[in-house]
C-alpha cells in the first residue's frame, strides 16, 4: 500500500514572535505555535487526537491544551525529529490509530526559559570520548569533517563562504528573518574564527521560537475547508547514525541523510528534476553541501561549486533555504520544524521570498552532528495526479 | 580541571588500560572487525565475543578543527586542535593534536599516541609522528 499523498498538512504556523522572547518558556512556545497552527486549520484543541513533540514531552503539550490523546510520539533525535513525527503520523493516520495529529516544536534556545542547560551527560559516549578534548559543543564537533572535504574535493574557503552569502540574499527578502543585511565572501572570511575553518558567519543563529503542524488524511483535508489549501505528504524517510562524530562512517557525507532522502524520494515517486524547492537543515554552512550530495542533487564534491555558481540563489535552478535558513532566519536548536514550515509556505504560495510555481518541495532535517536525518517530500494538489 | 571520562561497563576496561598507558581497540573474535567505541557486541555481525587488543598507537589525522574558543578549562590554550585520528587498526578516535602551531596539521598527517596525566586518570593524546618544528 503506497502512502504517497495519503495525509496532508492542513495547519502550519510558527510562534507569534521569533528571536529573543525572554517572557515565554519553551513549553509556552510549543503551545503558542500550536494555537496558531490550529487557527490556520480552523480547528480547536478538542479536534486533535494525536500529539507529537520533541523538546517538551507530547503528554505535557497535550495536557496544557486539554487534549487526552489516543496517539503520542515523543521521538527525539535532535533537529530532524519533526520530519520523523510527520512520517510516523502518516503511518498512524493511514492505519487508523488516530485521525488528527498535532506536531509541536518550541525552544527557548537563546533565553533558556524553562530549559535544562546544555551539557552532555558525563557517562554518555560524547561525555566520555569527546568532552575531554575541549569541544564547544556543535561548533567544534559538527564541522570536524570539513577540512577533509576541502582536501578531497578541493573546496576553497571562498566557495564555502558562498553558502552564507547566498542564504543571506534569501533572508534579505524575508522581513521575519533575523539577519537581513547583505554579506560578502570577504565579510564571511573576516568574521571571527570559531573553530577553523568555521567562522561566525558559517554558524547558525541561536534564537527562541516555535512551530507546529496539523495533519489529517488527504480525504478529510479536502473537505475541511481550511483557508489554505492542503499540502500533501508525498514521501518521507528517516535514518540515524552515530551520536559521536568518531563513529560516523564518512567525514565527507552522511549515511543518515542519504538513506532518509532516498526513501522519501522513492516513496514520492519523483525524480530530482521534479523538485521545485529545497530546504536542507543548516546548523552550519557545510550541512547543506553534504545534503545536496547525499540526496543526489549533485555528484560527490560538486556541491560547493553548485552553490558558488548561484544555482541555489534567488533566480537559480534549485532554490535552497529560501527563508534564509538557520544561518540567517532563525535557529532555536532543533531547527527542522522551520524547514518544514518554509516548505509548506512555498507549496501554498505564501512565502515571503516566494519561488514561482512550487508544486514539489523537499525538506531535509538533520539531528545532532549527522546523528539522524529525516526527509519529507511535500506537494500541492497538482502532484496527486 | 579539564574533564575526564566517567567510564561505563562498556568502556571501563578500555579506559583502565589507557590509565595503564596502553591504547586498545575492540576486536570481534567472530568476524575480525576492529572498532571503537568499545561495546559488548560487534557492530557488524552482532557477536558477543569481543575483546580489546593492543593498538600500535600510530594513526593519521582524518580531519580536524582549530578551536579558537574553548570551555573554561581549555580557553587559555586556544587556539588548539581537535582532531579525529584514524588509527592504524581502522577505527576513528577523537583527540587533541598537541602541537605549538596548528597550521602544521594537515589531512593524513601521521601521528602517534601519548598519554596525558589528568588528575587520577590518563587521557590519550596524539603528537605528530615526525618533529614538525
Amino acid at each position: 500500500m503506497s502512502l504517497r499523498g495519503a495525509i496532508a498538512i492542513v495547519g502550519a504556523a510558527e510562534s507569534t514572535r521569533l528571536g529573543k522572547i525572554p517572557d515565554m518558556s519553551a513549553l509556552q512556545l510549543h503551545v503558542d505555535a500550536a494555537l496558531n497552527a490550529l487557527a490556520d486549520a480552523g480547528l480547536r484543541p478538542s479536534d486533535i487526537d494525536g500529539v507529537a513533540s520533541a523538546g517538551e514531552l507530547p503528554n505535557d503539550v497535550a495536557d496544557y491544551l486539554g487534549i487526552v490523546p489516543e496517539y503520542l510520539d515523543a521521538t527525539n533525535v535532535g533537529g530532524s525529529s519533526y520530519m520523523l513525527h510527520v512520517r510516523h503520523a502518516m503511518a498512524a493516520i493511514a492505519s487508523g490509530l488516530c485521525s488528527t495529529v498535532l506536531v509541536t516544536h518550541g525552544e527557548s534556545g537563546r533565553s533558556r526559559v524553562g530549559m535544562q542547560p546544555w551539557a552532555p551527560a558525563p557517562q554518555s559516549m560524547m561525555g566520555q570520548l569527546e568532552v575531554p578534548y575541549g569541544p564547544v559543543g556543535a561548533p567544534s564537533l559538527f564541522p570536524i569533517g570539513v577540512r577533509r572535504y576541502m582536501a578531497e574535493y578541493g573546496m576553497s574557503e571562498e566557495q564555502f563562504a558562498m553558502v552564507p552569502v547566498v542564504q543571506r540574499e534569501w533572508a534579505s527578502r524575508n522581513p521575519r528573518a533575523k539577519l537581513r543585511e547583505p554579506i560578502t565572501v570577504e565579510g564571511v572570511l573576516s568574521s571571527p574564527v570559531i573553530a577553523d575553518p568555521i567562522h561566525l558567519a558559517h554558524c547558525c543563529l541561536v534564537t527562541d521560537g516555535g512551530g507546529a503542524l496539523v495533519l489529517m488524511s488527504a480525504e478529510r483535508a479536502k473537505d475541511l475547508g481550511a483557508a489554505a489549501p492542503p499540502v500533501y505528504v508525498l514521501g518521507a524517510g528517516e535514518s540515524s547514525e552515530s551520536s559521536v562524530v568518531s563513529g560516523l562512517a564518512s567525514l565527507t557525507s552522511s549515511r543518515a541523510i542519504e538513506r532518509a532522502g532516498s526513501a522519501a524520494l522513492v516513496q514520492a515517486e519523483i525524480a530530482h528534476s521534479d523538485v521545485d524547492h529545497l530546504m536542507i537543515y543548516d546548523a552550519f554552512a557545510h550541512v547543506p553541501l553534504y545534503g545536496l550530495e547525499d540526496l543526489g542533487f549533485v555528484g560527490r564534491g560538486e556541491a560547493a561549486a553548485f552553490v558558488a555558481d548561484r544555482n541555489t540563489a534567488p533566480g537559480g535552478a534549485l532554490p535552497l533555504n529560501t527563508n534564509g535558513g538557520g544561518l540567517s532566519y532563525t535557529h532555536t536548536g532543533m531547527y527542522g520544524m522551520f524547514a518544514i514550515q518554509e516548505s509548506v509556505r512555498q507549496v501554498r504560495g505564501t512565502a515571503p521570498a516566494q519561488v514561482e510555481g512550487v508544486d514539489v518541495s523537499v525538506a531535509v532535517g538533520v539531528g545532532g552532528m549527522f546523528m539522524s536525518s529525516g526527509t519529507l517530500v511535500l506537494g500541492s494538489e497538482a502532484t496527486l495526479g | 580541571m579539564k574533564p575526564v571520562a566517567s567510564p561505563t561497563p562498556d568502556t571501563q576496561e578500555w579506559f583502565d588500560r589507557i590509565d595503564a598507558g596502553e591504547l586498545t581497540v575492540a576486536h570481534c573474535r567472530s568476524c575480525a572487525l576492529r572498532f571503537l567505541y568499545p561495546r559488548m557486541c560487534c557492530p557488524d555481525c552482532g557477536s558477543r565475543s569481543v575483546e580489546l587488543l593492543p593498538a600500535s598507537g600510530r594513526g593519521s589525522v582524518a580531519s580536524w578543527v582549530v578551536n579558537h574558543r574553548g570551555p573554561e578549562a581549555f580557553a587559555k590554550e586556544a587556539p588548539y586542535v581537535i582532531a579525529l585520528v584514524r588509527l592504524e587498526e581502522g577505527p576513528l578516535l577523537m583527540s587533541n593534536i598537541l602541537i605549538d602551531d596548528p597550521d602544521v596539521v594537515s589531512v593524513d598527517l601521521p601521528v602517534r599516541a601519548e598519554f596525558e596525566q589528568r588528575g587520577e586518570r590518563r587521557v590519550v593524546q596524539f603528537v605528530p609522528e615526525v618533529e614538525t618544528t
